[in-house]
């Protein structure tokens, strides 16, 4: 059985279980280092980045995290995770984890009076995507070994490389489980892979 | 066609708030003081609950100035708090941009019948409750999340431990009941009776709902999340404590890791004197901001 983990230091991190569940794989909320040694791959959920890096050094969360993304462990990061998966932050010297080459742009939609639903088309994910985008960040250019899933006016929102997946907006909040179910998948084949 | 101001936009911003910790502050440097220190969100105040409730008066929205200041100096969203029914004070709130706005008990009511008309709004809105008829009554009203009235300003949790044992202990009853005790429910309650079939069904309210008023230490706020708070508010329990950072940064590992008690122990240690809390049968009836709202 394929388990995914879910870092559970802030944010909406049961509603992710729910939807990992939901695709037909196992779920846990990782709340100590430790846990990570028993998961095939992890979901950086919502929440505030700011707070989650806060957490992430006060329990020694950032080596780890960064081992397990260089170990071919797939890492989805949604909204704030994105943030903490980025190799470059717009206006800032402070980058996270790096381990996805993309830069991003933070709250870059406005406050929380502009943050909006719409429907989307992922690339080989899913058509007529319902995206809620909550304060979100978007991805200003993507590295040369990504591949760009969705835009929007423009904006690139959700992207991939390697075993990295990534997008603004919070697949978590609504019943469409297609963008968890297609990570599910990702981790399913890394697993295969890397029992090679 | 995208869309602002939805239901799922705007609870969705108060879901990714979970399992944090929302800290009033009254400047600029106190919103990054909290910032750095790991909370979620700051409610920006020209006083905290404890002064408030010290200088007496009539208390009402912030000035904009403050709010201003304090949106310029962190990324995290900002609240603010207008006063019950105060329709203006709510909407020149939502045009400064704040990202959350809670119609709120600590100040003075505008309205002492009706509450806002929260669903004609962008801007999200909190509400305090204190049971489930005023926690359904508040979403109805368009509340996209809750948070328990406690008693505010006095540091001390009694009454924001009863507020959430009683929403949760409603829900639990009200999952047992059949749907025509459901009807006499909703009317000894006051609670619309649609939104408690959904409530029944769920088991659960459908917004967040926090703890506030007199948590005043890392325990208490690890109290509240056991008791099934999605996170904490946290006013005059920081600033006015004699070391602020240390205090909100305990407060927020406390939140996190609310089940881990040796953790809360170490804390706790050596970490100075809390805010001077207030007992409960010292306040006359005029001096509780809870019965200000039903």
């Amino acid at each position: 059985m394929t388990t995914i983990g879910v870092l559970g230091l802030q944010g909406a991190f049961r509603e992710h279980v729910r939807s990992i569940e939901a695709s037909g794989a196992e779920s846990v909320v990782v709340k100590k280092v430790e846990q990570l040694e028993n998961i095939d791959g992890l979901i950086i959920p919502g929440g505030e980045s700011t707070t989650m890096r806060r957490l992430i050094d006060k329990y020694n969360f950032l080596e780890p995290l960064h081992d397990f993304g260089k170990q071919g462990k797939p890492i989805f990061g949604t909204c704030a995770g994105l943030i903490l998966l980025a190799s470059e932050i717009d206006g800032s010297y402070d980058v996270h984890l790096g381990l996805m080459d993309i830069h991003v742009r933070r709250n870059a939609f406005g406050r929380q009076r502009e943050s909006f639903e719409v429907d989307l088309d992922i690339e080989g994910v899913a058509e007529g995507y319902n995206a809620v985008f909550i304060r979100a960040p978007y991805i200003e250019r993507v590295g040369e070994s990504g591949k760009v899933l969705a835009t929007y006016n423009g904006h690139i929102v959700a992207a991939q490389q390697d075993g990295y997946l990534a997008c603004s907006f919070h697949p978590e909040l609504t019943e469409d489980h297609r963008m968890t179910a297609h990570f599910v998948k990702m981790v399913e084949e890394s697993k295969k892979s890397l029992a090679l | 066609m995208s869309q602002t101001g939805t239901d799922r936009v705007k609870r969705g911003m108060a879901e990714m708030q979970k399992g944090g910790v929302i800290m009033d502050v009254v400047n600029a440097e106190q919103a990054k003081i909290a910032e750095e220190a790991g909370a979620v969100a700051v409610m920006a105040l020209e006083r905290v609950p404890a002064d408030i409730r010290a200088a007496g008066g009539v208390a009402r929205m912030a000035d904009p100035s403050i709010v201003e200041d304090v949106m310029n100096a962190v990324s995290i969203p900002v609240m603010a708090k207008a006063r019950i029914g105060h329709i203006t004070e709510a909407r020149v709130l939502e045009a400064l941009g704040v990202d959350y706005i809670d119609e709120s008990e600590v100040l003075t009511p505008a309205d002492d019948v009706y509450h806002i008309k929260k669903d004609d709004y962008t801007v999200p809105f909190v509400c305090g409750c204190r049971n489930l008829g005023e926690a359904t009554r508040r979403i109805r009203e368009g509340a996209s999340m809750l948070r328990t009235k406690g008693e505010p300003g006095t540091g001390n949790i009694v009454e924001a431990v009863s507020h959430m044992r009683q929403v949760q202990s409603q829900i639990r009853h009200l999952r047992g009941l059949s749907e025509d005790e459901v009807m006499v429910y909703a009317k000894d309650n006051g609670a619309p009776f649609d939104m408690l079939m959904e409530i029944r069904e769920a088991g659960r309210l459908p917004v967040v709902n926090f703890a506030a008023g007199g948590i005043a230490t890392p325990a208490d706020a690890a109290l509240m999340m056991q008791l099934g708070a999605d996170g904490v508010f946290v006013g005059s329990g920081i600033f006015k404590s004699n070391d602020p950072e240390r205090f909100a940064r305990a407060i927020v590992e406390a939140t996190t890791h609310y089940d881990d008690y040796k953790l809360i122990g170490e804390l706790s240690r050596g970490l100075g004197t809390a805010m001077k809390g207030m007992e409960m049968s010292t306040l006359a009836a005029d001096q509780r901001m809870q019965d200000r709202s039903q």
